[in-house]
């Protein structure tokens, strides 16, 4: 029998503690042409009240993406709960071009059972109707597996409402520091601190399976690599050479973990960790800085930040017996901290533009380069798993903030912290 | 933390005052002191007893301390790790301590701005460090006294991201006593 989808992500719910500061998600710019769409409230067949507003949720993510319009619930006309009941003549003139209805019912075993239909209101057609069992503390996360559903029926592209994001906390006086590595949701909710520390906390990087977090801690007076299993907090330091552990990035197998190390000799190359066998096999041999290895979807090649020109520009090194590393970005006097987007075609950079550190994509076959933030310190680009969004870190009023900003830059979100300094997002990839 | 030395000094130099036969104790105990466990110069004081003053620069000596009046921080350009000539007789000063005390040992922790990529920083961080290492066993100090660490832009000198702030940041600190 399969395991239920949603109990590893319940168990990794209750294994961690609660962050204190909540972040929240405020929308600066969507698309003209988003998409209007009606989500009505869900039907609730048994006594009391419904025990969680699924359609509230789904209303949120598709609001929140930029992508869509949600009619607010005061105009709509009628509550239908099934397909049937959606009169599309009445949609029509409310301008939706789509209609989500349903009904949450609880099943004789505790849990609940959710049933959700989408309707194109142009034709009546049914698009889409399934129906998720989910235990009450899933029922949100159900939520966002709707969102994620209705978002792929319509734009063709996966949602990515139902994964998470990793990222560093960073509050107190200079002379005082907390650090603390946290895992939330991707609406910001659901926070729990994974690692904490007073010195400092860098470099997050996902698992390909999810479950894990890579990322470098110095709380041991010197920098190294630790890997972590989020369900259990255990954790394991894989790198702690002399100088520079840092950077860490796992290989699409996630059998591998790339890593940036100065060694003995002080010169900053790229390396990859075997991590069952501790085998450790050097990449680069260059006296300029290598760092920031990424590795290509199909795990062949890595992508890195180097300054052997004379300033950080991106190459690319093939992983075959005799490769050399190949120059990528050739626009700007800086381009640096690649990031791979899932299909392969594009890499996020870090990037100077006019004299401000900004986010942009970079062909990854040609290196024409589109910047897409307008920040003056953006940095530390992580793309979602959908590959249509892009979160990055940036500042607002001199702190530290995450925003998120659409691959084609025209939706951008902002995610502060209520206190303190976000900084690094790392997206998770699907959940499997 | 700065005033320490001064305070120690005083205490040691107060708990010698009524001890005429050993004078000269007080003369070598500035250079000592500033690493030294405030335990001992307690000790020290409340006894009253030269031979115990004696084992504090003993002690002291072993740890290691940065040459009086030489400034320990070495600033740098943006993106850049060649050291400035403005800073090259701060470099030799403390190579040449360095060479004339072989137990003394330095950490060397390198810093950047805060502009660009984090680990890109933790990158030129210890190439500054290294940088002022290899200069400093170029005028004599030995590799065994040296060790290196960068933060990167994670511990800035100077909050801001004004060009003042970023010039305070751009730095390796020589820290004694390590």
């Amino acid at each position: 029998m399969r395991r239920p989808w949603w109990l590893p992500l319940l168990l990794f719910t209750l294994a961690i503690p609660r962050a204190d500061a909540q972040l929240t998600v405020q929308i600066l710019r969507g698309m003209a042409e988003s998409v209007p769409i009606a989500v009505v409230p869900l039907g609730w067949d048994a006594p009391g009240a419904a025990p969680y507003d699924v359609a509230a949720t789904v209303e949120a993510d598709l609001g929140r993406s930029g992508r869509f319009r949600p009619l607010p619930r005061g105009q709509m006309l009628e509550l239908p709960h099934d397909a049937a009941g959606v009169d599309v003549a009445d949609w029509r003139m409310l301008k939706v071009d789509y209609v989500v209805v349903g009904q949450l019912s609880p099943l004789p075993d505790g849990r609940f059972e959710l049933r959700y239909e989408l309707v194109q209101a142009a034709t009546g057609e049914r698009l889409l109707g399934a129906t998720l069992p989910a235990d009450r503390g899933a029922l949100k996360l159900a939520s966002h597996r709707v969102s994620d559903a209705i978002y792929e029926r319509i734009l063709g592209v996966r949602g990515a409402f139902s994964t998470r994001i990793a990222y560093v906390a960073v509050d107190g006086p200079a002379s005082a520091r907390g650090y603390r590595l946290v895992v939330a949701d991707a609406d910001g909710a659901n926070e729990r601190v994974a690692f904490e520390s007073p010195q400092p906390i860098l470099s997050p990087a996902w698992s390909p399976d999810g479950r894990s977090l890579a990322y470098v801690s110095f709380h041991s007076g010197l920098p190294a690599v630790y890997v972590q299993t989020l369900r259990t907090g255990e954790r394991t330091r894989v790198s702690a050479y002399s100088g520079i552990n840092g950077a860490p990035g796992f290989s699409p197998d996630g059998s591998q973990l790339a890593l940036a190390l100065s060694r003995r000799d002080g010169n900053v190359d790229i390396y990859v960790l075997t991590l069952a066998s501790k085998e450790l096999r050097r990449l680069t041999d260059d006296p300029a800085i290598d760092t920031e290895p990424a590795w290509t979807p199909d795990g062949r090649s890595i992508y890195f930040t180097s300054d052997r020109a004379g300033a950080p520009q991106v190459y690319r090194l093939g992983l075959g017996e005799g490769e050399r590393p190949r120059r990528i970005t050739f626009e700007g006097s800086y381009n640096a901290r690649p990031r791979v987007s899932p299909d392969g075609r594009e890499l996020a950079v870090v990037t100077l533009d006019r004299g401000a550190y900004r986010i942009a994509a970079v062909d990854a076959e040609r290196g024409t380069l589109r910047v897409l933030t307008s920040g003056r310190l953006d940095e530390s680009p992580s793309w979602a798993p959908n590959g249509a969004d892009v979160i990055y870190a940036t500042r607002e009023g001199g702190r530290g903030v995450l925003a998120i900003v659409a691959a084609d830059g025209r939706v951008q979100q902002r995610l502060a912290a209520s206190a303190g300094e976000v900084r690094e997002p790392a997206w998770s990839p699907f959940a499997r | 933390m700065r005033l320490l030395p001064a305070l120690l000094i005083a205490t040691v130099a107060a708990g010698l005052a009524g001890c005429p036969k050993k004078p000269t104790t007080v003369a070598e105990a500035p250079a000592a002191t500033p690493s030294a466990p405030e335990e001992g110069a307690g000790r020290g004081a409340d006894e009253g007893q030269v031979g115990q003053a004696r084992d504090l620069a003993a002690e002291g000596a072993a740890v290691g301390a940065a040459p009086a009046g030489v400034a320990t921080v070495i600033y740098f350009d943006f993106d850049r790790s060649d050291i400035r000539p403005e800073f090259t007789g701060l470099i030799n000063a403390h190579a040449k301590h360095l060479a004339a005390a072989s137990g003394t040992r330095v950490r060397l922790e390198g810093h950047t701005d805060e502009r660009g990529s984090r680990e890109y920083n933790i990158a030129l961080g210890e190439r500054r460090a290294q940088a002022v290492r290899r200069a400093l066993m170029l005028q004599g100090a030995g590799d065994g006294q040296l060790t290196t660490v960068s933060y990167g832009e994670e511990r800035p000198a100077a909050e801001g991201s004004d060009e003042p702030a970023y010039e305070k940041n751009r730095r390796v600190e020589i820290v004694y006593g390590q």
